[in-house]
Order: structure tokens, then sequence, then C-alpha cells
């Protein structure tokens, strides 16, 4: 008997679970949709005004994107743990941190690169000028895969509930605040023509720290949901 | 093939649940060719003692040994010789038995290939191999999900109620495969409330009040 790699084992992986979320894709098109109908509920209470707009604009997409990274959590461990494969998982010789680190890479795939691509289109009809644009779709960037990699310690946490929807916000969303003042900021400051790097490299300092500690804890959760 | 030889062993376990003692001082020894019937009734315990066994739960004290280590100080050794299966199956409704079956493999053996040709095979799942397995009947579940024991080349197997919704033939034949298993010097774990007709290896009973 060989066991596979960590590479082969995190191929297989990434491969089932994109399938799986092609099958799915209704599932996986909701937070997508509750992304783009939050983003434009703002405009709706307070006023159309373009100077307005245009001010709070950088906050809305990225209240919405954090609200609708939040949502999607619940379909990343839910299934495979009702259906008894991420049990599977934990009792396979693989490492449980990396098979869940694999398991939120290809998570953000479908639900973070999506806000991503869709943040501008969004951003427009909020008035952001052209040239702010790179800086918002860089902080989402690098700010959705730290929101994917909390909010995975979180569904870790609640998996075993068969309620955890609310928990989960409750648990990830105050973590998650650094992200939003960073990822925020940087539009705000690209808007007024000043320079972004500061709050970028935050991102991205905050999103190796998650990528390198998050699986961790993430498996312990998971270890204590399975008993 | 032959297994080599191998010990699975217990020490003083003990588990409460609750205000409940499910199992206290609990010690067993097995051997290669040597099978554990886990019996007791509903409640007793039997699945949360299989647990305890695979290394998912934890028991309050105690030990567990596999080729004298503990199982928590030597998951990749001790995980790389098991395989279990509980009350959930373990296979996702969106994929059929195959791709359930490839998956499975793709995390534990790099050349279990042609076998699982063969598994689908004798556990009579060509028709449904195209399927999703969540337009299976919970019988033809169970089939895909024991099928991965006739992949694996695991020594220890640890079934939890593995007749639960199979026909007699279904039963007959994880009789059948379990028998062989034990010829081959494999050892088994398994846990019901009947008695079992195992036709090699020597049965180490187990009973949880």
């Amino acid at each position: 008997m060989q066991t596979p790699g960590l590479v082969d084992s995190a191929l297989a992986l990434l491969v089932r679970d994109l399938k799986l979320g092609y099958r799915r894709l209704g599932e996986l098109a909701n937070p997508l949709v509750f992304f783009l109908v939050v983003a434009t509920l703002f405009p709706l209470a307070t006023s159309p005004e373009k100077e307005l707009l245009m001010e709070i604009g950088p906050g809305i997409v990225w209240v919405a994107a954090l609200l609708s990274s939040v949502l999607a959590l619940d379909t990343l461990y839910r299934s495979d743990m009702d259906d008894g494969t991420l049990e599977q998982m934990a009792l396979s010789p693989q490492p449980l941190a990396w098979l869940l680190l694999i398991k939120t890479i290809a998570h953000w795939l479908v639900s973070g690169l999506p806000l991503v691509i869709l943040a501008p289109l969004v951003a427009q009809a909020f008035f952001l000028p052209a040239d702010a644009m790179p800086a918002m779709v860089a902080s989402l960037a690098l700010g959705t895969p730290t929101l994917s990699l909390i909010g995975s310690i979180g569904a870790a946490l609640t998996a075993g509930l068969r309620r955890g929807g609310a928990l989960v916000a409750m648990l990830v969303l105050p973590l998650s605040m650094p992200i939003l003042i960073f990822g925020a900021r940087a539009t705000d400051l690209a808007m007024d023509g000043l320079d972004v790097t500061g709050p970028l490299n935050l991102l991205a300092a905050i999103m190796f720290l998650a990528l390198s500690l998050g699986p961790i804890a993430a498996a312990a959760a998971i270890r204590v949901s399975l008993d | 093939m032959k297994f080599t030889e191998s010990s699975f062993k217990g020490r003083n376990l003990t588990l409460w649940r609750g205000d409940r003692c499910l199992f206290q001082n609990l010690g067993f020894t097995l051997g290669n060719s040597e099978w554990m019937h886990v019996m007791g009734g509903n409640g007793s315990g039997k699945t949360t003692l299989l647990r305890v066994l695979c290394g998912l739960s934890m028991a309050e004290s105690g030990d567990i040994l596999w080729n004298d280590r503990r199982i928590d100080r030597s998951r990749f050794d001790y995980h790389s010789s098991m395989i279990y299966m509980g009350h959930l199956e373990g296979l996702k409704g969106d994929m059929n038995p195959e791709e359930n079956l490839r998956f499975h493999y793709q995390l534990r053996d790099k050349q279990a290939g042609e076998r699982i040709e063969m598994a689908i095979e004798r556990m009579g799942l060509q028709r449904c191999r195209t399927l999703s397995c969540r337009y299976l009947s919970a019988g033809q579940r169970r089939r895909a999900a024991l099928a991965r024991f006739l992949v694996s080349q695991a020594t220890l197997w640890i079934l939890d109620e593995p007749f639960a919704n199979l026909d007699v033939k279904g039963r007959e034949l994880v009789e059948e495969i379990v028998s062989e298993h034990l010829e081959k010097g494999g050892m088994a774990i398994l846990a019901a409330h009947h008695d079992m007709q195992i036709s090699s290896g020597t049965e180490v009973p187990v009973e949880l009040s």
C-alpha cells in the first residue's frame, strides 16, 4: 500500500469539492445574489445622491462582502459532516489540517473569488472612480481568503450543531473587523489618490497569518465537533 | 496477500456519558485473525466504544495501542492500517458509488485503481455505478460503503452494525468478506446485537450492559 502524498491528496480533494460545487450551482449562487441585494439596499435606504454614495460605497461593498462570506460558511463543512465524509477524512492518513485548508481554498474559489469579480460591478453603481478600482479589487482579493480562513474555524466549531448559522456569524464577525477596516481603508485612500500599500500589506500579513494558523485551529475544532 | 503481525490493545478504558458509565476498565487484546464482537442492546454504547477505538472520540481514561504505540501518538500509522464504517456511510449524495470509492482511496492508497472495479462488481453495484448515491436505496448505499472494505488493504476493520439495511444475500456477503479478511490474518471489530456466522478466525466477545 502506497499512501498518496500531500499534493496528490490536495488535488483529489480540490477536484472533488469543485465538482460537487458545480453540481449544486444554485446553492453557490445564493451568497452572490445576497451580496448584490445587500449592496443595492443601501442607496434605497439612504439617498441616491452621487456624493453620499461615493462616500459610503467602499464601506458598503466590504460589509456586503463580509456578510455574504459569512452566509456562505454554512456550506463549508455542513454537508460533509452530515453524510459522514468528514469523519472518513479525519480517519485518513492525511493530516486533517491540510485537508481542511484545501477545502477552505475550494470554498473560497466558489464563494470568495466570484465576489472579487462582481465587486467592480457593484462599485460602479456607487460611482467609484475607475482609478480606485484596482485598489478595491486588490483589497478584496487579499481580504476574502482571510474571511474564508477565519470563517473556517467558526464553521468547524459549529459543524456538530444542528443550527449553527447565527452562532457562526457571532463568532466570526468580531474577528473579521481588522480585515473590514483595512479593506475599506485601502479603497478610501485610493479614492483620495493616496498610497495604498500600507493597508494592502497589512491585509496580506493577516492573510498569511490566517493561512498558517487557521487550518490547525479548524482541525482541532473539527475533532471536537466529531467527538 | 498475508497481513504482517500486528496487535491492537485497549487498557483500562473508561467512558462516562452524563451520569451514566458506558464502560469501565475495559481491556482487550486483538491479534492477527481475531475479531472482536461488541454486543449489547440499544443504547449500551456500542457505537461510542467503536468511535473511541477509531480515535474519533476520546475515552476519559485508558490507552488504545496499535502495535504497542498509543493511537493518538501514531495517527499516521494507525489510520493507514484501519478502516471504519459507522452509521453514516460517508458517501456524497451528488457523486456515484464509483466516484465516492475513488475519492476515498485518493486519500489513502495510490494503487487501489483496479481493485475498485472488482469491488463494485462483487458488491453487486454494476447497475447503479453511474447513479448519484442520492438516488440509491438504503441497502444499495450500504453496499457502496462496504465496497471500501473490499478495496482496502488495511489490517484492522471496524464495522458498526454492518448488517443494517442489508438483504439476506448482503448479510451473507458481509460475513463472507469478513471471514476472508480474517483468513488472511486481518483483524475485525464488529458491533452487532445479533449472532454472526464468521467462519474463520477467533471471536473475542465484549459485552456492554
